[in-house]
């Protein structure tokens, strides 16, 4: 019974180790410096690193600047929602507004182009889920992330909630155009 | 005072059990097994919702069966297993008797009201709030309040069993060091403590804000301190499962470890590097620097990950070992192809091993790298992964030990042995699957908890690919595999308890434990002892290596973000 009962040799701490135990623990732990070394470097040479910029905002303070850009930028309305379409200047910092159940507004950007994306919820916590260039952040109501993002792909995309929302949530998707 | 006529003897085993803490063991896994039926019908209404073809329950009923399924399954039937686990592993294997029986009790009375309490609330429909509620959506108070008794009772169950190891070293019921596997369960209670403490560090505070004495929680917050609560949940389950796995190379093979300075080595590694890794929750999280993330991430979770890396190499090491002393020494796999199948306690070990190393440990690392996660949070890959790790690993190690201890601990004889020989590998394949499709389906977007992919009833809503139908619709073709595997067990286990033979103080027909293994002089290949699990152990690292740089590629073909 040698795993239900104390080791047979009082001092098993000075017992030698299997040669297979160490060659795999050395394998092991190279392995694990390289897993630890790569995500560094990709902050360095990667395209897709999460921005560190966020701040503390208010839903009140988050929509005013949402609203001026859309107020400013708008090219046209979708869907019987009168979803207003945002075409904002290359590099400028666009808002999207997640609320219960939606991503307000739409926006166009140009391919290969990059903007300021800021994320902030409304009420409660939702998931935006980019599809299907499948990007997925966390949105916290309170905090604002600013993220900037380079579509590399023209099309269609859709933003799908990934961060359970109440009953609506299945019908919380929105849209960016990318041309 | 304890007097003899307070043990009993096991007649098979040689154990010796203590009865209060006997009765005590018995209660908590009968209450797991319960809690895991529940949790399992639950299952099955998720399930067959995410099947689109079927797309059974509609979205009220959905979020309420999900949120009852997570906490049953995650939270009653995995942690009621492990008190039993934790009686087990101080007052039976250390011959000792349990500390303070009635403090025992009032645990398991408070986490049988909280689970109730709990489960109450949920049905009751106004806190679907999945199991992490997360702020500010609210549930009723008895949900929060369910689960804070339920974590009192659990601490309290903690305590008794430090204090029976101090008991147990006072009276000098055992020589020299723990058993290895008491090792394992002292490793799983220290995290405990830390584990419950961060719960309720969170979910009394919630509680207050839902009655109005707080104003707000902040949502950032809410999230780091429910992880170190949620994940290292996961860190006992991990300790826990080991150590039943250790356990059961023992039961059935006689196997030693092979060193017991690395397997205990490992077992500490548990405890110093895990704490933080809640970091890995919250990778795509606004105001959590990158610095913060990569170094609990990494710091905290490879070494950590090294530690199960060793298990997956000792566990199958020491059994093979222990094979090929008893003679199956031939080629690279005889101690495997030789190995019992058809015995559900090692049949149910083995592939909790497998899948919770092949499936869930390299998912979990991939997606815990800090960038990764950008393709994969919170999409249905998520719950894939956990299905493998815990779902699966977990459960099927414990299910293993259950149908050791229906002879050992209640003396019952199995009822239809036929139908339990297949129940692990029923079980097992098809959550392989649930996790595998589900994964599958996460890499093309789609969501985890979430009532309709097809979003009917949306303005705008998204087309996913018919891949990603077909995957969900293979998903829920195994979760009906899965239920029916998980039901059997269920039904198996009760009905042995009320129907089994009785088995007395008689010996069982068969050897409940195997012969003990002394020494592994002259085995193996050349100057490898275990040839076969270093084979297989290479055969994971590689795919673990090929499928993380996968990942990276991935990654990196999508739109940049900095
Ligand atoms: C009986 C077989 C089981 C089946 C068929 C099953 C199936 C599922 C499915 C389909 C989901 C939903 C994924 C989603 O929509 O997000 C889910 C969620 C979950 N399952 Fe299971 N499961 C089973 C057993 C288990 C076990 C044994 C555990 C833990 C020990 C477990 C833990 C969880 C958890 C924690 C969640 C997440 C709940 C949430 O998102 O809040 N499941 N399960
Ligand atoms: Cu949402
Ligand atoms: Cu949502």
């Amino acid at each position: 019974m040698s795993t239900l009962s104390p080791p047979p040799k009082r001092i098993w701490w000075n017992e030698p180790i299997e040669r297979v135990e160490l060659i795999w623990i050395a394998l092991v732990l190279i392995w694990g410096l390289i897993m630890t070394f790569m995500m560094p470097y990709w902050h360095v040479v990667g395209k897709q690193n999460l921005s560190n910029e966020a701040y503390r905002t208010t839903p009140e303070v988050y929509m005013a600047k949402a609203q001026a850009v859309v107020d400013k930028y708008t090219i046209r309305t979708e869907t019987d929602r009168q979803y207003p379409v945002v075409k904002p200047p290359v590099g400028s910092d666009i808002y999207l507004v997640a609320r219960l159940w939606e991503w307000w507004p739409i926006f166009e950007l140009e391919v290969n182009k990059s903007y300021r994306l800021h994320l902030s919820s409304m009420d409660w916590q939702h998931g935006f889920s980019l599809q299907p260039a499948n990007i997925n952040i966390q949105v916290l109501p309170g905090y604002e992330l600013v993220v900037t993002v380079t579509p590399n792909k023209s099309g269609e995309y859709s933003i799908i909630c990934n961060e359970f929302c109440g009953i609506g949530h299945h019908t919380m998707v929105g849209k960016i155009y990318v041309k | 005072m304890t007097t003899n006529t307070d043990f009993r003897t096991c007649p098979d085993t040689g154990l010796l059990f203590h009865k209060p803490a006997e009765t005590l063991m018995k209660l908590n896994a009968v209450a797991a097994v319960v809690f895991l039926l529940v949790g399992g019908i639950m299952g099955l209404g998720v399930g067959l919702t995410r099947w689109p073809a079927v797309h059974l329950l509609p979205a009220d009923l959905f979020y309420l069966v999900l949120t009852s399924h997570g906490i049953n399954v995650l939270i009653f039937w995995i942690i009621f297993f492990e008190v039993a686990v934790l009686y087990f592993c101080s007052s039976t294997l250390l011959r000792c008797r349990l500390a303070t029986p009635r403090w025992a009790w009032l645990g398991f009375f408070l986490m049988i009201i909280g689970a109730i309490t709990n489960n109450v609330s949920v049905l009751q429909g106004q806190s679907s709030v999945m199991m992490t509620s997360y702020v500010p959506m609210a549930a009723e108070p008895g949900f929060y309040l369910g689960l804070i008794l339920f974590a009192v009772g659990a601490l309290i169950a903690v305590f008794v069993f430090f204090g029976t190891l101090v008991v147990a070293r006072e009276e000098r019921t055992y020589e020299g060091s723990v058993p290895l596997v008491t090792f394992g369960a002292i490793v799983a209670a220290i995290i405990a403590v830390f584990t419950i403490a961060s719960g309720a560090i969170i979910l009394i505070p919630t509680l207050l804000w839902k009655l109005g004495y707080i104003a707000s929680i902040d949502p950032a917050m809410y999230r780091i301190i429910w992880w170190a609560f949620g994940h290292s949940s996961q860190q006992i389950n991990v300790a826990a499962q080991v150590a039943v796995w250790y356990a059961i190379a023992t039961v059935v093979f006689g196997a030693k470890p092979l060193s017991e300075k690395v397997s205990r080595g490992a077992f500490l590694l548990y405890i110093l590097f895990l704490q933080l890794a809640s970091a890995h929750h919250i990778l795509v999280d606004p105001g959590v620097s990158s610095e913060w993330k990569i170094f609990n991430t990494s710091y905290a979770m490879y070494l950590a990950v090294m530690a199960s890396m060793i298990h997956g190499l000792t566990v199958p090491g020491s059994i093979e070992a222990a094979q090929r002393k008893r003679g199956f020494d031939k080629g690279l796999f005889e101690w495997l192809r030789k190995a019992p199948w058809g015995n559900p306690t090692f049949s149910a070990m083995f592939l909790s091993l497998i899948i919770f190393g092949f499936l869930g440990g390299i998912s979990g690392v991939v997606m815990g790298v800090e960038q990764i996660n950008l393709i994969i949070h919170n999409t249905i890959y998520v719950p894939g992964h956990f299905h493998a790790t815990v779902a699966t690993g977990t459960t099927l190690a414990f299910m293993a030990l259950t149908y050791w201890l229906v002879p050992v601990l209640f003396r019952r004889e199995m009822i239809f042995k036929n139908v339990a020989k297949w129940q692990p590998y029923i079980f097992g394949i098809g959550m392989s699957g649930v996790s595998l499709f589900m994964m599958g389906a996460g890499t093309l977007g789609v969501p985890r908890r979430h009532w309709d992919m097809a979003m009917s009833g949306a303005a705008m809503p998204y087309d996913f690919p018919a891949t990603a139908y077909t995957l969900m619709g293979l998903a829920g073709m195994s979760v009906v595999v899965a239920v029916i595997g998980g039901a059997l067990f269920c039904l198996l286990i009760v009905g042995s308890l009320l129907f089994g033979k009785k088995l007395g103080n008689q010996k069982y027909h068969e050897p409940l434990i195997a012969e003990p293994i002394t020494d592994y002089e002259g085995i193996g290949m050349g100057k490898i002892a275990i040839p076969g699990t270093f084979a297989l152990a290479m055969v994971f690292l590689l795919s673990f290596v090929l499928y993380y740089f996968v990942n990276w590629k991935y990654l990196a073909s999508t739109w940049g973000l900095s």
